[in-house]
């Protein structure tokens, strides 16, 4: 029960409040602007003129395309594996208690949690100890791991919540272990899946930094950016696929954010 | 219906079978799905882990190029050098100063949003909060590149003002400024408050919002001005919500590389250095040793951050 | 003919050493074909865990348990001819109600059309004909308790075990369902076995109850047995109400050691013929009866005074007469040691009588 506050908040520091929201808005208010400036050779404000034919040349650009296909790709790869393995580590967690449960799931969020540049590094160490050439899985690898925490976590999240009494229920009513994955558990689960899906997908596709540790000489659309942004060749393009990078994650992320809202209880 | 007659039993397939063991041998279970996911990270994760701690270990044969699977504490005694020290020292200067800014800007944000707004209004912020978290990592850096320019945003909207000479006097400071805003230190700092301002603004909002309203009228009620209640009261019980957001602004910040090498002047930093270290001088025993040293600072601020009860803010 | 079910010393211990936990202690049963039996207890007593172990959702850690005859001690609950009513219902909610009752048909793939017109068939038995097309969560309690009864009805089992089904209803509901349920049960044969903690509602449904305290059966019998001659103290009380004597007090009054004496057998009456006299202590108003407590003897004796006695009702700190009929006081083993009656066989389907 959230208190209802007599002592007032004092307009400057609502004042304030704003004023930050609107600092943290503006940055990106302002790229989608300079997606249709006519100035092609520096980044200045205000842009001369308004126009859309930086789409068009866009979209002729095909290293571009080339780093999303392979951003793409490796996303939905890695999405796939930390769906199973997520899904399985969430089923052996989510109700039991047995020695060693906590430390797994520090294990699975570890990835997350540890600097960027350490699981960068470490894996990078790994490959080369193991003298693995860089490839397309060995970017695979490297995301795969931090994403299976994403889909773990909601998987844990709703199958707590899901009443044990349907599973007990399934199975007094003759189906066996598999027929009651199927027919209650996983329709249960469906949609908290697809909500850890949808982040795993968006994370692994804004993913730069242990990329730039595993990819070697490939190109994801992040690493094209990042290049980009050391060193600009065409500006232009470069605002337009920052526009499409920002509908790209923000979509999926959204999306999963309604999914596991609407999940929960009272919001039916 | 009779009592009878009852459906014929389902025959006994392979399927019933595994099911029924699994069934009645819970830890059969608990094994066949625990496997994957612990092999996976046991091996993969792990592993590596192990490998970069064996690699600080190792050194590199300056002639060829290669890393010798030797014993030895070179590495470390490289990085006591006074150089590496300066740029250790950097980091967590910056990384500091990045986490101060984000309590003082976020603060006035999380407290409306925690005591003020209400309903729609109260959405509306955490949407706005949360939308810049969502956008790309990239993209948002990229936009302070644009704002930055020399012939941006801000020089341009500082023309305006006729506030250039404070801009200019600004890039001339010697550590913090630089041939302009988006290659100073200045601009570096400013980049990564931007970055993690979210990462900051929520944890310290749910923890003001956990102040019973009673609490503070129970301060206002024995005398205190509205400064010296902030001070004395609300500011302590919203300390672990800033320990838990000062968590992930510090660690953040120390282990990037990206920002710094985009937006900042050459100096470097410890991610710029592992980075480096490990790409094109091949020198992974010693980034390995380097990376070290971000592992055990946010693990003493960590140790830290959990004694001032941030874990139980989280 | 052969029991129902059987449980053969059966144990459902947690833990281990000093801090284990006996839920089910050393528990051996017989249930008759076709009867409508209902294991009684407070909570925590062991009759759920008794339950869920024939049911197969818990596996006991001594024992064995026989279903027809069959040694299904470690088959899994669907391996089992058994089908249970849960207490909150466990529907499942992303199903229809008409794919609710016929899952047992679906499980053992039988065909569409085939399920759903025996789905409908139970749907009308249990009067939510035309509900087939609802959710579950579209349902008021009364309903979805229904659908429950009706979906572990569909695939005949030979036992029906039923979960306090009635807990979450309030009391007018519960004692419509209490009668249908009753009516049901006669009409399919199909052997209930029932668990409530409420002793009226195992009264009045029971052809044979088993009161459960600690794990343990404290007594098996039909109502009448349990209700007039208690194995145990914990049955006398729990039970109706009573009032149990000791030591000196029942030596007195009763001439036993450890006695019980049912508040509706005792009556106010004059001086003369009195078995006991004392000082009113409390008077409790109930409608149909006034509950009235007297000091007596050096113990408080209990007696429910009819509406329809007549004479006005005494006030507290009046002195009454007590009067009882000898028969009506039941001699209880001392100590609280348990008494185990011979396990009474099971009254035949046809003849309904009272043992």
């Amino acid at each position: 029960m959230r208190s209802e506050a007599t002592v007032g908040v004092s307009p400057w520091t609502r004042t304030a409040a704003w004023g930050v929201v609107a600092f943290l808005h503006v940055p990106l208010a302002l790229i989608v602007l300079y997606a249709f400036s006519a100035e092609d050779k520096s980044y200045q404000f205000p842009p001369p003129a308004l126009t859309t034919q930086w789409f068009a040349v866009a979209w002729q650009r095909d290293d571009v395309w080339a780093a999303i296909r392979l951003s793409l790709e490796v996303a939905a790869w890695s999405t796939a594996i930390a769906l199973v393995l997520g899904t399985l580590a969430a089923a052996a967690l989510a109700r039991s208690s047995f020695f060693g449960r906590d430390a797994i799931s520090l294990l699975l969020v570890l990835p997350l949690a540890l600097p960027g540049i350490v699981s960068g590094i470490a894996l990078r160490s790994a490959y080369n100890t193991l003298a693995i050439p860089f490839s397309f899985w060995t970017i695979v690898i490297g995301h795969a791991t931090f994403c299976v925490v994403v889909v773990f976590n909601n998987a844990v999240a709703r199958l707590r919540r899901l009443n044990p009494n349907l599973v007990e229920a399934s199975m007094d009513l003759g189906a066996d272990a598999f027929q009651t994955l199927r027919w209650v558990v996983l329709p249960q689960l469906g949609s908290a899946l697809l909500a850890g899906a949808l982040l795993a997908f968006a994370l692994s596709f804004d993913e730069v930094i242990v990329t730039t540790f595993t990819a070697g000489q490939q190109t994801t659309l992040p690493i094209w950016m990042l290049q980009e942004l050391i060193r600009p060749r065409q500006r232009p393009v470069t605002n337009v696929v920052a526009v499409v990078i920002i509908a790209l994650t923000f979509l999926p992320i959204v999306l999963a954010y309604t999914l596991t809202r609407a999940d929960e209880p009272g919001a039916r | 219906m009779s009592t009878a007659l009852a459906l014929p039993a389902p025959p006994p397939t392979v399927r019933r079978r595994v099911s029924d063991l699994l069934y009645t041998r819970r830890g059969v279970l608990l094994v066949a799905l625990l496997a994957p996911p612990l092999l996976w990270f046991g091996v993969i994760y792990l592993g590596s882990l192990f490998a970069l701690l064996a690699n600080a270990f190792f050194g590199l044969d300056d002639f060829s190029g290669v890393v010798v699977r030797e014993f030895t504490l070179k590495n470390f005694v490289e990085l006591a050098e006074p150089a590496n020290v300066d740029i250790v020292v950097r980091s967590v200067a910056m990384a500091s100063a990045v986490t101060l800014a984000c309590v003082v800007l976020g603060w006035p944000l999380a407290y409306t949003m925690a005591r003020h707004a209400r309903g729609a209004q109260k959405a509306l912020l955490y949407v706005a909060v949360m939308l810049p978290l969502w956008s790309s990592y990239l993209v948002r850096l990229y936009a302070w590149k644009l704002l930055l320019a020399k012939e941006g945003a801000i020089s341009w909207a500082a023309q305006q003002a006729h506030l250039t000479w404070a801009l200019d006097a600004l890039l001339a400071i010697p550590r913090l400024g630089g041939p302009s805003l988006s290659f100073s230190t200045l601009g570096t700092f400013v980049v990564f408050v931007y970055l993690w301002l979210p990462f900051m603004v929520l944890p310290m909002q749910a923890a003001i919002e956990r102040i019973p309203a009673s609490t503070i009228e129970a301060s206002a009620d024995l005398g205190a001005a509205p400064g010296q209640t902030l001070w004395r009261v609300i500011l302590p019980l919203a300390l672990p919500g800033i320990a838990a957001g000062s968590i992930f602004t510090f660690s953040l910040t120390l282990g990037d590389y990206i920002v710094p090498q985009v937006i900042g002047d050459s100096t470097l930093y410890i991610g710029q250095v592992v980075y480096k270290q490990q790409g094109v001088a091949g020198n992974i025993p010693f980034a390995a040793a380097f990376s070290l040293v971000p592992i055990v600072v946010v693990g003493i601020y960590l140790w830290i951050a959990r004694r001032l009860g941030a874990f139980d803010a989280l | 003919m052969t029991a129902a079910v059987t449980l053969e010393r059966v144990s459902c211990v947690y833990g281990s050493g000093a801090a284990a936990v006996r839920a089910v202690d050393d528990v051996s049963l017989e249930i008759g074909a076709g009867e409508f039996f209902t294991l009684l207890g407070p909570s925590g007593s062991g009759k759920t865990t008794c339950l869920r172990m024939i049911g197969g959702f818990v596996l006991p850690t001594a024992g064995r348990i026989r279903i027809g005859g069959d040694d299904v001690t470690r088959r899994p609950p669907y391996a089992r001819p058994v089908n249970t009513v849960f207490q909150d219902y466990a529907l499942f909610p992303h199903m229809d109600v008409r794919d609710n009752v016929a899952y047992a048909l679906r499980v053992r793939g039988v065909a569409r059309a085939e399920r759903e017109r025996r789905a409908d068939e139970l749907l009308a038995l249990v009067q939510l004909a035309g509900a087939g097309a609802r959710r579950p969560a579209q349902l008021s309690g009364g309903q979805r308790q229904r659908v429950a009864l009706a979906r572990a009805l569909i695939g005949q089992p030979q036992l029906l075990l039923l979960d306090e089904p009635l807990g979450a209803l309030d009391l007018k509901l519960r004692e419509q369902m209490q009668s249908e349920l009753k009516a049901l049960q006669r009409r399919l044969g199909i052997t209930f076995l029932f668990i409530t903690h409420d002793q009226h509602e195992a009264l009045s449904m029971s052809d044979r109850i088993g009161v459960f305290a600690d794990g343990r059966l404290e007594q098996v019998g039909t109502p009448a047995a349990v209700y007039e001659s208690p194995a145990t103290r914990f049955v006398a009380h729990f039970v109706g109400a009573a009032n149990v004597l000791d030591g000196d007090a029942a030596r007195a009054l009763t001439g036993h050691d450890c006695a019980m004496l049912r508040p509706e057998r005792v009556a106010l009456g004059p001086a003369a013929g009195a078995r006991a006299g004392g000082v009113v202590a409390e008077v409790q108003y109930f409608g149909a009866y006034t509950r009235v407590r007297v000091d007596a003897a050096g113990t408080a004796l209990q007696l429910d005074v009819p509406a329809t006695a007549g004479e006005p009702l005494p006030a507290r700190g009046d002195t009454v007469h007590l009067h009882w009929d000898a028969r009506a006081v039941h001699a209880l083993a001392t100590g609280g040691a348990r008494r185990s009656e011979p396990d009474v066989p099971a009254p035949a389907r046809s003849a309904e009588g009272v043992a």
